[in-house]
């Protein structure tokens, strides 16, 4: 390639300089009217970093909701009459901690039970008039939780009225959500690839249309498809990856800024209700880096639907050319 | 280098355009495909530079039948084809001489490896100091002298030249003749479709007569 700003020659028999220009692009930038699809993708590159986003925050608030349920069970006790409920209490108690994971087994004194029930049955309550359950709280270790089979069948045989509870069912809830929704983002980011495919789908058939001529001079000098489709991907990636990153920068900022937001209202009623439901706005470096995976992705993919369409159509106009019924 | 057998060529469910040609083009050969307008000339010279396929019949391109050439193929075998389109088809934005460097460039070729080849033909075909200037710039005839130059530069096997004296003057027009008449002799089968009769009388080459879809030929 002419990589000098000038060339000079000396021809044999000749003293004069011929001078050249740097060998331009064959196929100009300027034909490719890049803005509105650089605009287009870099929406689609926003929308799928915040569907990213908005998934990473919500499998963050499951997991810790998960990890919060998971480190504690319940051991629950219901009174009868004639029954010494403060010995069940501690014989519960006791044989939850013969197991191995079980760090700590606290029980709920009649005082924190009539707390817990004051929102609905109002201060001053007498529980020995009530048949109130008593609750035994044991912490367990995470990463070696106690046999829950084990000490349920050991609780069952030795205490009366007693029922275990390892928060599983909440747990398998949370996780079924905590899925789907990753499953959901998941959808909505093949979706949102799916669209961008198909805009530069559209963008390049245009750009080719309007190039047509150039195509045809290059397919008559016998380039390659493969070589006219690197002239053109070459335009489009760099439009790509520009969009791609104005979006991803975009959807950061979004996060950064809701984020900064969420930390300086703490304990506001706006703060707790959306940090309730969304968790702490955060993306984490995971979040981060999924976002520039899509800026790249984005790009790749850009270049790669360019290349496949120009080589696609290259063998259309070859097809058109080759059989006489649709040729002009 | 081209062999015609038995070809026939219709355009949907026209009638037929091409009809019953058998010919064929030797090496290091020179012929005028000639005919009055409308008779086939470009249709004729599109078959041989394998832009279209045979509604019927055999056409064979450097021995090989077109119809079966698979796609990926036919960049190659093209490249052994220099092609002068009457409408020229230079590239707006490409000077002169990138226009006539293009063959080479999209080859892969280094502008290092081309460039004294490139500027060498343009100085044969009259347009060394026209180097940096775009088509637009261009006359008509220097048209006509770029695009052949870009059809000749990578020293074709066959070169097809569609009315290439078209947009010419007498005098220039026989300046271009000289210029085919030397690439011949160095080796390049030449077929020029021209309706110029005084171009023709010129010289005695064979004479190929397309008139009514149906192909005379006087060696």
């Amino acid at each position: 390639m002419n990589d000098m700003s000038e060339t000079e020659q000396e021809m044999s028999g000749s003293r004069r300089k011929i001078v050249l220009r740097p060998t331009a692009p064959i196929v100009p930038a300027g034909n490719i009217a890049g803005s509105s699809l650089m605009f287009v993708i870099s929406i689609m590159s926003f929308l799928a970093c915040l569907t990213l986003g908005a998934v990473i925050m919500v499998q963050d608030t499951a997991s810790s909701w998960q990890s919060q349920i998971s480190r504690e069970i319940t051991i629950q006790i219901k009174p009868e009459p004639g029954m010494d409920l403060e010995a069940e209490l501690i014989k519960a108690r006791d044989i939850a901690l013969t197991f191995t994971g079980a760090m700590d087994a606290t029980i709920v004194d009649t005082a924190a039970t009539a707390r817990l029930l004051e929102p609905w049955l109002g201060e001053g309550l007498d529980l020995d008039e009530l048949p109130v359950p008593r609750l035994v709280i044991v912490t367990i270790d995470e990463a070696t939780p106690p046999d829950f089979a084990g000490m349920r069948k050991a609780l069952d045989e030795s205490v009366q009225n007693v029922f275990l509870d390892d928060h599983r069912t909440w747990v398998d809830r949370l996780v079924a959500m905590a899925n789907t929704t990753v499953i959901i983002g998941l959808c909505v980011l093949a979706l949102v690839f799916m669209a961008t495919i198909l805009t530069v789908v559209f963008a390049t058939r245009g750009a080719l249309s309007g190039n047509h001529h150039i195509v045809e001079v290059l397919h008559f000098v016998g380039a390659e498809a493969s070589f006219v489709a690197s002239k053109f991907q070459r335009h489009f990636f760099l439009i790509a990856l520009k969009g791609a990153l104005a979006g991803g920068i975009t959807a950061a900022l979004t996060f950064a800024i809701a984020s900064f937001w969420a930390s300086h209202s703490l304990a506001t009623p706006e703060s707790d209700q959306a940090t309730a439901l969304f968790g702490g706005f955060s993306m984490g470096a995971g979040g981060y880096i999924g976002a520039l995976a899509i800026v790249v992705i984005t790009a790749v993919l850009t270049a790669l639907t360019t290349r496949i369409t120009v080589i696609r159509t290259i063998m259309e106009i070859d097809l058109v050319r080759s059989d006489p019924t649709l040729s002009i | 280098m081209i062999d015609f057998d038995n070809v026939g060529l219709r355009y949907g469910m026209g009638p037929e355009v091409l009809r019953d040609l058998t010919f064929d083009v030797p090496r290091r050969s020179f012929q005028f495909l000639t005919g009055p307008s409308g008779a086939g000339k470009t249709t004729l010279m599109r078959l041989m530079f394998m832009s279209l396929q045979p509604t019927r019949g055999f056409v064979r391109v450097f021995g090989q039948d077109i119809t079966t050439i698979p796609q990926q193929k036919l960049p190659k075998l093209r490249r052994r084809i220099g092609i002068v389109f009457q409408d020229f088809r230079l590239l707006d934005h490409l000077t002169t001489y990138e226009n006539v460097a293009l063959p080479l460039r999209v080859r892969g070729k280094e502008e290092t490896s081309y460039r004294t080849d490139v500027i060498e033909l343009l100085k044969w075909v009259g347009l060394g100091d026209r180097m940096n200037v775009l088509p637009p710039i261009l006359s008509g005839g220097e048209k006509q002298r770029a695009a052949i130059a870009r059809a000749l530069i990578d020293q074709p096997e066959i070169l097809l030249a569609d009315e290439p004296t078209g947009n010419v003057d007498a005098p220039l027009a026989r300046r271009l003749l000289r210029l085919f008449l030397e690439l011949n002799k160095l080796g390049t089968a030449v077929i020029i479709a021209t309706h110029d009769l005084s171009l023709m009388d010129q010289i005695d080459a064979r004479r190929m007569i397309l008139s009514g879809g149906r192909l005379e030929i006087y060696e």
